[in-house]
């Protein structure tokens, strides 16, 4: 097992630092670097979704809650180290409270998809309100509809002189990423990993062997919201703007489809649909012959008729239909199903 | 004594106004929960596409109004005709391959609604279009009301009335309630379920439409409109419980109140997120619908 676990690790580094060093080749590091923060994101809702059975319909909500978080301290502390580990903190916070709040109740399923659209909505509408001078955070603005630009980007922590930007910000992030990717895979394997798959695969057959379903949940929920908080810190160092539609439905939209598209119940998957996805998205935006919305709808519809397991697991397949390798049993062979509640 | 009496007439102006008002809100969030209640409370299909329906039977409204129809014919037959058909289509191709797979419908339902909002800027363009109302308004002592809102009303109530007498008065309705709660029982007795799930799914859509044609003259319609929709709709529905009538009247109720209260109290965007957080702690409170615990096996 550890063995296993060393091979593993290692795949994914070199892998991993292989895609770093290339994708640069064939893609603007400018638009490498948002696809990266996208992917993050997906990963976040990949990991509560995929792995926890947790169907969150505001994972943007934390996306935006990190990227706020992340202006208003670099605006209060003029420096971004702090803020970035803010930006994680918060929306953890945030979701601790709420997952707390909506698994202690034992919602069902749908609920919960309800709950968490109604929570984003709420943000989503009050960032909108605060157009006036009065809504300030320390010395930020919220700046309602137009958001807040002009906050300090990433820098070197401790040298507030030092900003990282344009092909470093590339680099920084492309680690991070690898670096939560890396743990992701590390949780997965430990004890916690294995029993949220469980609670995923059944719930109450866990929760029989004792184990605190509600706890393991909120801890799982909050995670996931810590990820997508430090995915919104990048996205806005990146934009360097961050306005009220980070946490609008289409966003959390996009975060679903992201992870259907590539495939749910695995790690690269969400990562592959939110890279594949953002950028044709970005290559649709040149043109006007079509709206992309149409495009990105048509592409949901299409997976979830024809292709309900993603992408990652037809490639995976296809690899080992090239390599002849004998296929390895897969962890799940259906997507995740609601309990339809008849009340 | 003049003055007193003066005051206590104003008085009764404005609450004859806010009755209008808190009326009114009740009423929108019955039309615009109506289709979702029908498809979602009947056939446990959660359809986010339910906005753009609403937005498509406006769209259907305001050109049958340009090529010159009578507005109440568009809003009232020519609209719920379309999107019914439009329902029709999208389940024969889409859901029917989708039923029991609650999130699968979900997903697919949410790309429909990409398509339609990418559709509807495509066909009609980014601009708000909009038809003037039909019903010119009047004064209340020193307010204003607007004379539509009483048509919005009226409309709401009919709509109330006439799903509770087809769902409990016509063989019809006992077909579909028997297929809802046992599908392989109404199947035994000779009734097709896909046929019963295809029409409901057709009449959701047409209410749907219906509401979205009512309202089109009140809001101007863009075509991402459907999403200020679908939310409220949705939690309207499932705040609402197992009963399609009682449960859609009783959350409408609480939350056009609710709603109205903190408008005229604070501001029409607290109103809204007040709103919302009622939705979230009804829902923590009472997990299954307001009807689980009053009006129980009513409809």
């Amino acid at each position: 097992m550890v063995g296993a676990a060393h091979k593993d690790f290692a795949l994914i580094v070199i892998l991993g630092v292989v895609l770093i060093l290339g994708l640069p080749l064939m893609v603007d590091t400018h638009v490498l670097t948002l696809l990266i923060a996208y992917g993050m994101l997906a990963l976040s809702l990949g990991l509560i979704w995929g792995f926890g059975g947790v169907l969150c319909f505001g994972q943007a909500a934390f996306f935006g809650l990190g990227a706020y978080t992340f202006a208003v301290a670099g605006i209060n502390f003029n420096e971004s180290t702090l803020p970035l580990i803010l930006a994680v903190l918060v929306p953890a916070g945030f979701a601790l409270v709420l997952g707390a709040l909506m698994f202690y109740g034992r919602l069902g399923d749908v609920y919960l998809a309800v709950i968490t659209l109604v929570v984003s909505l709420i943000l989503f509408r009050w960032i909108n309100s605060t157009a006036g001078p009065d809504y300030t955070i320390g010395a930020a603005r919220l700046g309602g509809f137009n958001g807040i630009p002009g906050f300090p980007i990433l820098n070197v922590p401790g040298r507030p002189d030092l900003m990282i930007w344009g092909e470093t910000l590339y680099f920084v992030a492309a680690v991070s990423l690898l670096i939560v990717f890396l743990l992701v895979t590390w949780l997965l394997r430990s004890s916690f990993g294995r029993i949220a798959v469980g609670i995923r695969e059944n719930e109450e057959r866990v929760s029989l062997l004792g184990f605190d379903i509600r706890a393991r949940k909120t801890v799982l929920f909050a995670i996931g919201a810590a990820i997508a908080g430090l995915a919104g810190a990048f996205y806005a160092t990146w934009a360097e703007v961050v306005t009220p539609t980070l946490f609008s439905l289409q966003q959390s939209a996009e975060i679903i489809i992201w992870c259907i598209v590539g495939g749910l119940g695995t790690r690269f998957g969400p990562i592959l649909g939110a890279g594949v996805l953002a950028y044709l998205k970005f290559a649709l935006g040149q043109q006007n012959m079509i709206d992309n919305m149409f495009v990105l709808g048509l592409v949901l519809v299409l997976f979830v008729l024809f292709l309900p397991r993603g992408l990652a697991p037809e490639l995976a397949r296809g690899w080992h239909w090239i390599t002849g390798a004998r296929r390895k049993p897969t962890r799940r062979n259906h997507a995740p199903r609601a309990e339809v509640s008849n009340g | 004594m003049v003055r007193c009496c003066l005051k206590e007439a104003k008085r009764m102006d404005l609450a004859v106004v806010i009755l209008v008002e808190v009326l009114y809100a009740i009423a929108w969030l019955v039309l615009v929960s109506a289709g979702l209640a029908v498809v979602f409370g009947m056939m446990k299909v959660i359809n986010l596409a339910h906005g753009e329906f609403m937005v498509l039977g406006g769209y259907a409204t305001i050109t049958a109004v340009g090529l010159g129809v009578n507005i109440f014919v568009a809003m009232l037959i020519v609209a719920p005709l379309v999107v019914g058909l439009f329902g029709l289509i999208v389940e024969r191709l889409v859901f029917r391959h989708l039923y029991g797979r609650m999130i699968d419908t979900m997903l697919a339902s949410w790309g429909l609604s990409l398509m339609m909002i990418g559709a509807f800027k495509m066909i009609f363009g980014n601009t708000t279009t909009g038809v003037s109302g039909p019903i010119p308004g009047f004064t209340v002592g020193n307010y204003q009301i607007n004379g539509y809102n009483f048509f919005i009303i009226v409309v709401a109530l009919l709509l109330l009335v006439a799903m509770l007498a087809v769902l409990r008065g016509t063989r019809a309705g006992l077909v579909a309630r028997g297929a809802m709660q046992r599908p392989d029982m109404a199947s035994a007795m000779g009734h097709s379920p896909d046929r019963i799930y295809m029409l409901t799914f057709a009449i959701g859509s047409a209410l749907s439409g219906l509401a979205g044609a009512v309202l089109a003259p009140l809001i101007g319609l863009v075509p991402t409109a459907g999403a200020g929709f679908i939310a409220k709709a949705f939690i309207t529905v499932i705040a609402g419980g197992p009963s399609l009538v009682a449960g859609l009247a009783s959350a409408s109720g609480v939350f056009g109140l609710v709603n109205q209260f903190f408008s005229f109290l604070v501001s029409p965007v607290v109103g809204e997120v007040a709103l919302l957080v009622a939705a979230v702690a009804l829902l923590r409170l009472l997990p299954r619908g307001i009807t689980t615990r009053f009006f129980r096996g009513r409809l």
